[in-house]
């Protein structure tokens, strides 16, 4: 747009004008301001200098007791250990490298930790005691104590820290606690205060990490008066805050150290223990396992790499976390699918001659020759394929998958552990939505013998014992209480089925223990009152049949086990994984037994419950076991808080 | 003035522009960062981290985007002036918008790098547009009240988003800013002071409504009217940080403490010792002597903007560099009135010391569209 000369040169001074108006006034806010500052800083300087001598009464956080965990007898296995601390206050020390010198002539401190606190000391005012080294022995503390008069500046300290008596028996259960970091900051929407004190345990993993809220604690307060330099001149009050809640487990610590050591000779192996009346999980043993408490002081960079690269996993929580094919343990389910969808009967036989046909398609049995004319106790008792190849194509993937999800296959129990899997049941939905194909008739015959798509937890292989055991859709429990109150025990209403469908697949799973011909039959109880009923399973880590002996480790079958026991009054069911440990009958089923046996008897069993021929193995066996002894641990500079 | 009339080819061109530049602007800016440095290195008790290093690196990127925007022709920036408010606006939107779907009340938008504000784009955006607006209206319209209605919709619109958030110190610099440039601009006298005495009479009908039937406000909002203006009454809740802050700044008496020897700010008595409220940790440590200094630095940067304004016979450089100037004056005035005690406590930091990335950034540009104004400033007749 043109204007002309004299609008330009009106627009020009008019801009002029209100911008010598603006300076002005701006000028006067300055001013004002310059004004206010004299007033405050010159005039009335005396006074605020009065308010800020006065201005002195501060307040600390106090760090509340974290709750403790026990196990289901009030065995502790998490608590709080005092932390003996060294720490040196810059000022009183005078030269800070000579006192340190002189502190390392007495105890050991390696370089890191000299270093970092060198840092640490440089960051903070004179005044503020710094900690040199921490999670000292007595006798150290005891050390610099004596030589106090050679160490100005430099005192022991004591705090509290997490502290886990059964070391590596319940890492996965409970998890640890470690320092909150900063990326814990960003992903928790948690305004605590307390989040703020450097090096705040939480909870990282585990029940620490899915109570925390409950273990935590309410921050205390200690009012304190500073002098105008801001040191401590005394303390004038004080709120301890409130401690964190106690948990009780279900779980039985004896049990499961058993259990963690029965499973350790499997190189990687998971199992899971549950009373079939409520639910209680007695015990989630996984194998190898790792110290939490090497976690809670600051794990070291080859230790942790030793634990990631280590191919047996000893961090992960296989229990709960591992998905694997279910393999022949899930041949129950497809019995009990086709009992109540009526197309079968107990009597009817299947012949198998070792395998059978679809399309131009070949599914074998295990057994190459066949197992001839099958009923459904032998099908369960030797583990026939082809006769759950026909109930597959008889009752359908869906009615398959409905029954297993009854039993808990497919669901993600809601236990304080950390990523527990809900496996996998597909069904016709299920391909559709994930990969967007056709559920075809082989993929039901490979589901039925629990392989191809299907994956489960060893801890739904252990609900699904239970459930067949109970005939109730009991629920896992993992906290039987917190901070004393009763956690509900859920699901221990009977299942919707037929209980005599029920008792033909139990009658099954006695016949696979206890008959001469069946699969496990050398894992049998020859106990009266304490005889077993299980299941075997070998899954296929690979499609190609050869002999395992020949291939490598990570390439061998699964070996499982589902068994519960008394068979009469069934009390206990258990699942047992050894990853890649071969067939189930040999490297799982004798491991479910022991575990069993050691539930039922609450210590090592006797031998008699064993055949006779075996009893001289089990006994070196049972001798091999480094077993702990002591379940009230109380050690030199350790003690409850 | 539009450019079209003046003779462009006496504008410098090429490299020879940095000659041309108004750099005893960017000296001062320097030395206020340079404060604004050593008191972030001051309360986190003598170290570079967590707040001066950053501080320092977002203070050379600024730079280095003030000499870039310098370097544009300013006639470029006002004919992107629409664009850059409509994106400024768009992207308060569309944090508007995040919020309320459910992914948490946020302010920003996270560019990997930095998390940029749209709140702090269009304090500057808004200027722009106003300057444009006015380069571009017929002088005698200036005061009709059709014209006089468009910039105030250009206003009330970012305002009410900004307060949606709510971010009620924004608000009122988008508002002063706003009507500063108008002002400058030459909306008459009489819109202002029907606007002032219109809000005088509303504080006082919000005011003595108080316990009526017809009141106003919600009760929390008179407490906080209360904390304000009588903060010793709520010592340890919101009147706290007056309190403390007053407290602090007092006891620097003529001199100060001494660099790093301040107490108050540092026995973390004061929160956001590093942003809103730094400008107490100055006046403990350097004493009134030092807070006057800073003082009369901010006043030079302001000064120099309007010198560069009234030599500039471009219509639209002139009113940006005052509508820049005076932005930079409402931050900074703001921000003192209110660690002195003498203004609500509303969130604004003190522009070029407190630390924060946006702002910072936002400031940098907003000066090189001052010096972009400064350096193709019309030349001659």
């Amino acid at each position: 747009m043109k204007r002309d000369q004299k609008d330009t040169e009106a627009s020009l001074a008019l801009i002029g004008r209100r911008s010598l108006v603006l300076g002005g006034a701006q000028l006067g806010v300055a001013g004002l301001l310059g004004w206010r500052m004299r007033q405050m800083q010159v005039e009335q300087a005396e006074e605020f200098r009065f308010l800020a001598e006065e201005n002195r009464i501060n307040m600390r956080l106090i760090a509340p007791a974290r709750g403790l965990v026990f196990d289901r007898n009030g065995v502790p296995l998490a608590e709080n250990a005092q932390n003996y601390r060294i720490v040196i206050v810059r000022e009183d020390a005078g030269d800070v490298e000579d006192a340190l010198d002189r502190l390392r002539r007495i105890i050991f401190i390696d370089d890191t930790e000299l270093e970092r606190a060198l840092k640490e000391i440089g960051r903070r005012s004179p005044f503020v005691p710094v900690t040199v080294t921490e999670n000292r022995s007595w006798e150290d503390i005891a050390a610099v104590s004596v030589n106090a008069p050679a160490l100005p500046g430099i005192t022991p300290d004591v705090g509290l820290t997490r502290n886990y008596p059964l070391d590596q028996d319940f890492a996965h259960v409970i998890g640890y606690v470690g320092p909150v970091s900063d990326y814990d900051l960003s992903r928790l929407d948690d305004d605590d205060p307390l989040l703020q004190i450097p090096k705040f345990q939480i909870g990282k993993t585990g029940v620490e990490q899915k109570y925390e809220r409950d273990l935590r604690g309410k921050a205390g307060a200690r009012r304190i008066e500073v002098n105008a330099a801001g040191r401590v001149m005394r303390e004038l009050g004080r709120d301890d805050g409130i401690p964190g809640a106690d948990l009780q487990l279900t779980v039985e610590s004896r049990l499961q150290n058993f259990t963690e050591a029965r499973l350790a000779l499997g190189l990687s192996a998971a199992a899971v223990v549950m009373d079939v009346r409520n639910g209680d999980l007695l015990a989630v043993g996984n194998a190898p396992s790792f110290d939490p408490n090497k976690f809670v002081r600051g794990i070291s960079v080859s230790d942790y790499g030793e634990l990631t690269n280590n191919i047996y996993r000893p961090l992960a929580n296989k229990a709960v976390q591992g998905a694997y094919p279910p393999g022949s343990t899930f041949k129950m389910l497809v019995a009990l699918a086709a009992l109540d969808a009526g197309l079968l009967s107990s009597a009817e036989t299947v012949y198998c001659r070792g395998y059978v046909t679809l399309g131009n398609r070949r599914f074998r049995c295990w057994k190459r020759g066949g197992h001839g004319n099958v009923n459904l106790e032998k099908s369960l008792q030797q583990s026939c394929d082809v006769y759950y190849y026909e109930l597959a194509q008889r009752v359908g993937i869906d009615r398959i998958a409905a029954m297993a999800r009854k039993f808990g296959i497919g669901q993600q129990f809601d236990l304080p552990m950390s990523a527990v899997t809900a496996g996998v049941m597909p069904d016709k939905g299920w391909i559709a939505e994930r990969y967007g194909k056709e559920w075809r008739v082989g993929d039901s015959l490979n589901a039925a013998i629990g392989q191809g798509y299907v994956l489960a937890s060893p801890l739904q292989l252990a609900v699904m014992a239970a459930r067949l055991a109970s005939g109730t859709s009991i629920q896992p429990r993992l906290v039987r209480s917190v901070d004393g109150v009763e956690t509900p025990v859920v699901g221990a209403e009977p299942l919707d089925l037929n209980e005599n469908h029920l008792r033909l697949v139990r009658n099954g799973m006695d016949a696979v223990v206890n008959s001469n011909r069946g699969t496990a039959y050398r894992s049998r109880v020859d106990l009266d009152g304490r005889t077993m009923a299980g299941k075997t399973g070998t899954s296929q880590v690979r499609s190609v049949v050869v002999s395992n002996q020949d291939v490598p480790w990570e390439e061998r079958d699964h070996a499982l086990f589902v068994a519960f026991a008394p068979y009469a009054a069934p009390r206990y069911a258990v699942s047992v994984i050894v990853e890649h440990g071969g067939g189930g009958s040999t490297a799982a089923a004798p491991v479910a037994r022991d575990i069993l046996l050691f539930a039922l008897n609450g210590s090592l069993p006797p031998l008699d419950s064993y055949p006779s021929d075996q009893r001289g193995e089990i006994e070196d066996l049972f001798a091999s076991l480094d077993l702990r002894r002591d379940f009230r641990p109380s050690r030199s500079g350790r003690s409850r808080a | 003035m539009s450019y079209l009339e003046h003779n462009v080819k006496r504008v410098p061109t090429g490299l020879v522009k940095i000659l041309y530049l108004n750099w005893p602007l960017f000296l001062l800016i320097c030395a206020v960062a340079a404060v604004g440095f050593g008191m972030l290195f001051s309360v986190a008790g003598g170290s570079l981290q967590p707040w001066a290093e950053p501080q320092m690196k977002r203070f050379a990127l600024g730079a280095v985007l003030m000499f870039a925007t310098a370097m544009v022709p300013i006639w470029f920036w006002r004919n992107m002036a629409g664009v850059i408010y409509g994106i400024a606006l768009a992207l308060l939107v569309a944090v508007e918008v995040a919020g309320s779907m459910g992914m948490g009340a946020q302010r920003w938008i996270d560019l990997g790098f930095i998390r940029l504000q749209p709140s702090e784009l269009m304090k500057i955006a808004l200027v722009m547009m106003l300057a444009a607006y006015y380069d571009w209206l017929d002088i005698g319209k200036v005061s009709r009240p059709f014209w006089v209605l468009l910039p105030l919709i250009l206003i009330a619109v970012p305002t009410f988003l900004v307060l949606k958030q709510p971010d009620l110190g924004t608000a009122i610099l988008l508002i002063a800013g706003g009507g500063i440039v108008m002002f400058l601009a030459g909306v008459s006298w009489w819109y202002f002071i029907v606007v002032l005495g219109a809000g005088v009479g509303a504080v006082s009908a919000v005011l003595s409504s108080r316990g009526t039937d017809w009141q106003l406000l919600k009760d929390y909002q008179y407490r906080r009217i209360d904390t304000f203006l009588d903060p010793a009454s709520d010592p340890l809740g919101a009147g706290y940080h007056i309190t403390q802050s007053k407290i602090a700044l007092g006891s620097g008496g003529w001199t100060g403490r001494g660099f790093m020897q301040g107490t108050q700010s540092r026995l973390n008595f004061l929160p956001e010792k590093q942003t809103d409220f730094i400008f107490t940790t100055l006046a403990e440590e350097f004493g009134f002597v030092g807070g006057v200094s800073l003082l009369a630095l901010y006043v030079g940067i302001v000064a120099f903007c309007v010198f560069s304004a009234i030599t500039n016979r471009d219509r639209f450089g002139s009113l940006l560099t005052l509508g820049v100037g005076a932005t930079f004056f409402l931050f900074f005035s703001v921000n003192m009135a209110m660690v002195m005690g003498l203004a609500p406590v509303v969130g604004v930091p003190l522009p070029l010391v407190s630390y924060g990335g946006s702002a910072m950034l936002v400031l940098m540009i907003a000066f090189g569209l001052a010096q972009s104004a400064h350096v193709h400033r019309p030349r001659g007749r």
